[in-house]
């Protein structure tokens, strides 16, 4: 069964900006995938109808086969949220954060205040039970949050930009986690512009760029990708399909045209003389654009700024 | 994290179960948490929520009852301080049971962490009576230490206490959807404000707690029977005392036709999300 189906999801806010387009997305069960994209993309509001927070414009949104807009609440049974802002109530106690949450998904009170210790021991806040949450340091905060979308034991987790502003070592010790809350079978979606997070966690990978889905495909795939660039080359004559060049994948695109992928750091002499060989003059050359590329360069120019 | 760490983390998400549990069970075990958590919010913050309003009505007494009471004698066949009584009380419920819902849930909303009821399987329906809870605790709360501070300056009377508890209790209600409400619309603190002093408490000094609208000349008296909190203080005066100047039929009509509007319409706000979500 599929975790999580997007289907045309939208969102126009009030203010006229468009902030999702249309996305379709489909999570596997068990899946560990990222949701990958620059600020302001509109991840964080995909991530706000999933969970009931933003009202969606139009599109449908089934969570485990429950329909978001006929069955709200078994969709809800079925989450646990990491926000990407703090939302913690400052003057309660850690323990009863947890306690309450387990409570609003229906868990009993005594196997509620079993549960808030076996999580808050697993994210090694047990000693800060007692304490309100406002005394917290940020990284203890973004723990307490986790243990909080884990109270109720959630079939899908879903983590929006879980390690922004935490230090490295909070990030990688929040990154041995969530592999081994995946390995025990909840599936989880992680929001992130950070792309070593979404490589080092994540199975596959979708990529959100002002409000589209530009790529959807494995992680192993996509890097593949990365790792090619393409170029458009013009013929003087027309052609009926296209060559078999050794070492190039190459594709007809009208009767002058043909593009040809090459890995990077190939030379492309060779790919002249092969041309030349079967007697295909080039009459012009061009990159083609790679929007994928480009957004891995914003979002690299974005890592680079971000301190770390 | 450490070794023996990721050891426990596996032991621990291996052993995680997850029942199916019916809507019904998810609701009546958050209703039980929203509630127990409003109540305890009220009792923790005891200094804030429970003496200030025993004070200023303590206040109300010496004033008006003891010192300027004595020289006014009888109201409606009873001492003034007694008449004003019920009226005080309830004037503490009012204030109260919206002070605490708006503060409340306004607090919530301005924090983000009303998102965690958000985001649970709760119905709306749970989310408002859960808040109601806690604003009808404080209120009955406050009315009891206000009821022991009246006994000092004068003899209670409980005519019909059926009536008397039944009218607290709606009225607590009804001003809890009240602040609710309010914190909905809400943006800053300037907004949960407005409505206290601006509305609230205009219609309760003219809701006929400290006089009898016999009093008023037949045009203010028609102006007064338009003012709903003079049929709350008055179906609580006939609880209490056996007299108002309204039937008690017309007055239990308009508190319990305010209930169902006003819980009627936070249903439909919360349904919609309107304040609380984009």
């Amino acid at each position: 069964m599929d975790a999580l189906v997007l289907e045309g999801l939208t969102k126009v806010y009030g203010n006229s900006v468009t902030a999702l387009k249309g996305i379709d997305l489909t999570v596997a069960e068990g899946d560990f995938c990222a949701l990958l994209g620059p600020n302001g993309a509109g991840k964080t509001t995909a991530i706000g109808i999933v969970t009931s927070l933003v009202n969606k414009t139009s599109g449908k949104v089934a969570v485990f086969g429950h329909d978001l807009d006929r069955e709200r609440e078994a969709a809800k049974a079925c989450i646990g949220v990491v926000p990407q802002e703090v939302n913690l109530n400052m003057f309660e106690k850690c323990f009863n954060t947890l306690v309450n949450q387990a409570g609003y998904y229906g868990v009993p009170a005594r196997l509620a205040r079993r549960r808030a210790e076996k999580y808050l021991r697993l994210l090694h806040l047990w000693d800060k039970r007692d304490e309100i949450s406002r005394k917290l340091s940020g990284g203890m905060k973004r723990r307490l949050m986790i243990a909080r979308a884990l109270v109720h034991e959630p079939r899908l987790l879903i983590l929006d930009e879980p390690t922004a502003g935490v230090d490295i070592e909070i990030r990688r010790s929040i990154w041995d986690l969530m592999r081994e809350i995946n390995g025990s079978g909840v599936t989880i979606i992680l929001t992130t512009h950070y792309l070593e997070e979404a490589e080092h966690l994540c199975r596959n990978i979708a990529i959100i760029d002002e409000g589209t889905i530009i790529e959807n495909d494995s992680m192993t795939n996509v890097i593949r990708k990365l790792q090619r660039e393409a170029f458009v080359l013009s013929l003087q004559e027309r052609i009926n399909e296209a060559p078999m060049l050794d070492g190039y994948t190459v594709r007809l695109r009208n009767d002058r045209e043909i593009e040809v992928e090459v890995a990077k750091g190939q030379g492309l002499n060779r790919l002249f003389d092969e041309l030349s060989a079967r007697s295909l003059e080039v009459s012009s050359m061009r990159t083609k654009t790679n929007r994928l590329e480009e957004l891995f360069m914003r979002l690299v120019e974005n890592k680079q700024m971000t301190p770390q | 994290m450490s070794a023996s760490g990721r050891s426990a983390t596996s032991q621990a998400l291996a052993g995680a179960a997850r029942p199916e549990r019916s809507l019904l069970a998810i609701n009546l075990v958050g209703l039980g948490t929203i509630a127990h958590k409003e109540v305890r919010r009220v009792l923790r913050i005891w200094v804030q929520t429970i003496i200030p309003p025993a004070i200023t009505m303590t206040l109300y007494f010496i004033i008006f009852g003891s010192l300027i009471g004595r020289r006014i004698g009888e109201m409606d066949g009873v001492p003034y301080t007694t008449f004003i009584a019920p009226g005080l009380i309830m004037m503490a419920v009012i204030q109260n049971s919206f002070g605490n819902v708006v503060s409340s849930f306004f607090s919530s909303k301005l924090q983000q962490h009303l998102e965690e009821m958000l985001v649970a399987p709760l119905s709306v329906f749970t989310i408002v009576i859960g808040f109601v809870i806690g604003g009808v605790s404080r209120g009955l709360l406050v009315a009891a230490l206000v009821t022991v501070v009246a006994m000092f300056f004068t003899d209670l009377r409980l005519e019909y206490p059926l009536v008397t508890f039944s009218v607290i209790v709606l009225v607590a209600m009804v001003f809890s959807l009240a602040g609710l409400l309010n914190a909905i619309f809400a943006r800053n603190f300037d907004d949960i404000s407005i409505i206290p002093t601006f509305v609230l408490a205009p219609l309760t000094y003219l809701g006929g707690v400290f006089f009898s609208i016999s009093l008023l000349t037949p045009f203010w008296q028609n102006v007064a029977l338009a003012n709903p909190i003079l049929y709350m203080v008055n179906a609580f005066r006939y609880g209490m005392l056996g007299a108002s100047d309204i039937p008690l039929g017309i007055a239990f009509s308009i508190i319990v036709g305010a209930f169902l509007a006003l819980f009627g319409l936070a249903l439909v706000l919360l349904h919609r999300g309107t304040g609380i979500r984009s």
